[in-house]
């Protein structure tokens, strides 16, 4: 009884976060889903955009402004991975990698150390882990939860232009984006820009909620990403068919994953396995797929003949 | 127009998988003209027709598409001008896109993606349409996936699409190859009849030579990289398989050795 009321009253905290984390697993799903991309920036992004979006709200700067510059920081680093890829030739993991390690000291440039707070009872915030449980309009929740929507429907109209449709063509199939006169490395330099811009917004909106940025706050983002993107079309994928759906199976991926990590801590699970934790979830649900497919395999070679039509 | 000047290509260049694929190729098409093209393994077929859509970049030689030098503009470019179906059903379509987006992104080939809507209401009326034409099923599957379809749905839809926006150039790289007998036979019909309403210049590769010989208004035989047999208009209308083999042995200096194309004669 006393763990569901720990439960409970730690729910409004799991929401949250889970939502600020729902941007970052859009973002993911930009790249991972859409344009079939595994892309490591995100990792040193997310930083960037906490570490962007502190300095310029110390700095008095209007606080959506500071989240616009943060955003527009991330499309910078995922332009840099994207031409990495597209004009040198370097494998995307590998270039991701390679941005993600440099954003390690431009991280630290930004912030001038490996850590900066921001005090909520000092300085004006958008989002603060002390109004979780606040019946207002500043609740996290209802703030981060309205952006996130909003966010969803711009991408949804977005990916449904004609550079989004190309944008998608690109990750499905390149030799017929390119037989159709699709640009293709220019989309998916856009494709890993948009990526990064909304992880980058993402660490934007967690640093003010934590109340400061870290330089190790990106570490493992991506595979908090995937784990969101999985769970959300593991649990949903059968019956959101439509793409903002889709999206929105994302973000519930990603508070259904804060949940479960809360209800795993509370349980007493010792929280120093936290990551290899998710890591295993994450690998087991990848493996899943191709199980299924193996299985498939070895089915069809038992039964008789399994006629393939033209 | 299509000329193609002195086009050379070698793959793996001073390597021990070093192969001369393309050994100056000299070709010179008028519009309305459709020539099929046949030769045996590593003639050089396919590797012309990529160099034509810019797949990989040519060695030496200009590859001129009507009146505009096109060698060294990339693959997407070149688009602008080509229309391709490829041998692989799977190639030519984005298998997670709904048929009407796929005709959509076609129906923008050489044009600038904008932000714009991928598709109007006013398109779909016109693809339906289209697609009754294939009489394929498909006017009633707009909004099905592609991956969904069957090879020869697939070739055929992708034959649409490559001529949605009529090509100045429409080039197929053995696209029925994959397909079963009657299904390869269908979408032939299609692609004769698509190629007959808008008079479109077409390239065509086959392993079929009764078809090779049957349609079209000019036929060539390729062999190690060149062209070795050139036969047009009535001359071709005549043609039969033997002459075609006796043709090739006479210029070539060899037998004509292609199991896939012997046994489908």
């Amino acid at each position: 009884m006393e763990i569901l009321q720990q439960l409970l009253s730690a729910l409004p905290g799991s929401v949250s976060q889970g939502l600020i984390w729902g941007i970052m697993a859009i973002g993911v799903y930009v790249t991972y889903r859409i344009l079939d991309v595994a892309d490591l920036t995100v990792d040193g992004s997310f930083a960037t955009g906490g570490a962007v979006a502190v300095v310029l709200i110390l700095d008095g700067w209007n606080l959506w402004l500071a989240m616009l510059v943060a955003f527009v920081a991330g499309l910078i680093a995922g332009a840099i991975t994207g031409l990495l890829h597209t004009l040198m030739g370097i494998p995307p993991i590998l270039a991701g990698i390679l941005t993600q390690l440099s954003l390690y000291s431009i991280n630290l440039k930004i912030m001038g150390k490996a850590n900066q707070s921001i005090n909520v009872n000092k300085t004006e915030l958008l989002v603060s882990l002390r109004w979780v449980k606040e019946f207002a309009f500043h609740n996290p929740i209802i703030t981060v939860g309205i952006v996130l929507l909003l966010l969803i429907g711009v991408l949804y109209w977005f990916f449904g232009t004609e550079m989004g449709c190309s944008i998608r063509a690109t990750g499905i199939n390149q030799n017929m984006s390119r037989a159709q006169g699709i640009n293709t490395s220019f989309n998916q330099v856009l494709g890993i820009m948009l990526s990064n811009g909304l992880v980058a917004f993402s660490g934007a909106f967690l640093a003010q909620y934590q109340g400061f940025a870290d330089i190790k706050m990106g570490q493992g983002a991506i595979v908090i990403g995937l784990a969101a993107v999985i769970i959300g079309e593991a649990l949903f994928g059968k019956i959101f068919k439509n793409f903002a759906l889709r999206l929105l199976a994302v973000a519930l991926g990603s508070i259904i994953y804060y949940i479960v990590i809360q209800a795993v801590i509370t349980l007493g699970f010792d929280a120093n396995l936290l990551k290899l934790l998710s890591a295993t979830i994450v690998a087991v649900f990848l493996a899943i797929p191709y199980w299924k497919r193996q299985y498939a395999a070895k089915h069809v070679r038992r039964s008789k003949g399994g006629e393939k039509n033209a | 127009m299509l000329d193609i000047i002195n086009v050379q290509k070698t793959f793996n260049p001073g390597t021990v998988n070093e192969k001369k694929a393309l050994n100056g190729i000299n070709l010179h098409l008028d519009d309305g003209d459709f020539v099929t093209v046949i030769g045996g393994n590593g003639a050089g077929k396919s590797t012309m027709l990529n160099m034509i859509a810019g797949v990989y970049p040519v060695d030496c030689g200009s590859i001129i598409v009507d009146g505009v030098d096109v060698t060294k503009l990339p693959e997407h470019k070149r688009a602008k001008y080509l229309g391709r179906v490829f041998q692989d059903p799977m190639t030519g379509t984005a298998a997670d896109m709904q048929i009407e987006e796929n005709l959509a992104l076609a129906a923008r080939r050489g044009q600038r993606r904008t932000l714009r809507s991928g598709i109007t209401a006013k398109e779909r009326k016109e693809y339906q349409e289209l697609l009754k034409i294939l009489d394929l099923g498909l006017e009633n599957r707009l909004t099905a996936k592609v991956g969904l379809l069957s090879g020869g749905q697939r070739q055929a839809l992708t034959l649409l699409m490559a001529t949605l926006k009529k090509p100045k150039l429409l080039l197929l790289d053995e696209h029925t190859a994959a397909l079963d007998p009657k299904t390869a036979k269908k979408v032939l019909d299609i692609t004769e009849e698509i190629v007959a309403k808008d008079s479109l210049m077409t390239i065509m590769i086959t392993h079929n030579m009764a078809d090779a010989i049957r349609v079209g208004n000019r036929l060539i035989m390729m062999h190690e990289g060149r062209i070795v047999v050139d036969v047009k208009g009535e001359e071709k209308k005549k043609l039969t398989i033997e002459q075609l083999l006796q043709l090739f042995e006479a210029s070539s200096g060899s037998q004509f050795t292609s199991d896939k194309v012997m046994l489908s004669k």
